[in-house]
């Protein structure tokens, strides 16, 4: 991965509130990791429609955790997840992307 | 104004809060992270403003707009551009904003909200017309699952509900999901005993037990009637 999970977007919407920002990772680290367990359960039984819904919302946290190049690897594997296709380039870059946001808000 | 925040995702809410915190024209009266409570809020409550997510898992934000009586001003948050001319459509709509949405761009949205006299709120989706072709085809309705014929006793039918690429069949004893659309199962379906009321439902109309707003209980679950559905929904009835 070119990029890693960061602060910019958080911060600045923030704006220096600290108790917000950990409110926000608390429900990040609440929600993503369901997500996550949602689109694997989905592929794993061939479900791509809800895998591509999976991955939508799974977009949104790749914004928030500051991941500007890995969201058009999302936009890309959820299109073609809502289309049945699994493409296994962007299978593999998505998963580098979950895995780094999971090792990012566990740290966090 | 007072506004309310419709989203299925917890961290889309708190960011939304987050930023009408920091605006003084906004108070968040409530959050609800499906329609169908916003809906029930909606009746209950003067709302002037909507930040709504277009894309909920069952029932969407054009659904949603679609459901709700006289709609007050609404900003749509997606992470989806693609829905941008759809919803250019309805005149209730202020603004579209994009995930991840920042403070600037969203007080751009507020102060257009402010500025923004709805004219009068047409809906410009079409709605299927149901045909009035009878369908005696008897009872049963046969549907495949994992290639088996299942049979289904059609008036133990109480709802059908739109999936994606599927349907939802509930029964009083089972549901089934079949890969099928919404039109192929409503033709056939006998018009004596069916109704689609919403895009995404169709009922069996001798199941409702009873009817609030644009909401109709059948069994245990409340269901949305569409304004477009409505008048034939109340045709339907026996009223004293």
């Amino acid at each position: 991965m070119e990029e890693k999970p960061n602060y910019s977007y958080i911060s600045q919407l923030s704006g220096g509130d600290k108790d917000f920002e950990e409110q926000l990772l608390d429900v990040v680290r609440l929600e993503l990791p369901q997500e996550i367990e949602n689109y694997k359960n989905h592929l794993e039984t061939d479900n791509f429609m809800r895998a591509g819904d999976d991955v939508h919302k799974i977009k949104h946290k790749i914004s928030i955790l500051g991941l500007e190049k890995s969201y058009q690897v999302a936009i890309d594997h959820e299109d073609n997840l809502r289309e049945g296709v699994v493409n296994d380039d962007l299978y593999q870059r998505f998963e580098e992307i979950l895995n780094a946001m999971t090792t990012f808000i566990q740290k966090a | 104004m007072q506004c309310i925040i419709v989203d299925d995702e917890a961290a889309a809410r708190t960011i939304l809060r987050k930023l009408a915190s920091n605006n003084e024209n906004l108070e968040v009266q409530a959050e609800f992270s499906n329609a169908i409570q916003a809906i029930k809020h909606l009746n209950q409550n003067e709302v002037e403003l909507i930040f709504l997510d277009i894309h909920m898992p069952d029932f969407n934000g054009f659904d949603f707009i679609q459901t709700i009586k006289n709609p007050p001003k609404i900003i749509l948050s997606t992470s989806d551009r693609n829905f941008a001319i759809e919803a250019f459509e309805y005149d209730c709509i202020v603004d579209y904003l994009v995930k991840p949405i920042v403070q600037d761009r969203f007080d751009k949205a507020i102060k257009k909200a402010l500025n923004f006299s709805p004219s009068e709120i047409s809906e410009t989706t079409s709605t299927e017309k149901v045909e009035a072709n009878p369908k005696d085809s008897g009872n049963d309705l046969y549907v495949n699952i994992d290639r088996r014929l299942i049979k289904i006793d059609i008036p133990t039918i109480y709802l059908i509900e739109a999936r994606g690429d599927y349907i939802l069949i509930k029964t009083s004893g089972k549901n089934y999901t079949v890969h099928s659309t919404m039109k192929k199962i409503e033709d056939k379906l006998p018009d004596s005993l069916f109704l689609k009321i919403h895009r995404s439902f169709i009922i069996n109309v001798d199941k409702i037990i009873d009817i609030e707003d644009n909401s109709v209980l059948i069994e245990k679950d409340v269901i949305p009637v569409s304004r477009s559905n409505r008048p034939e929904l109340m045709k339907r009835l026996n009223l004293l």
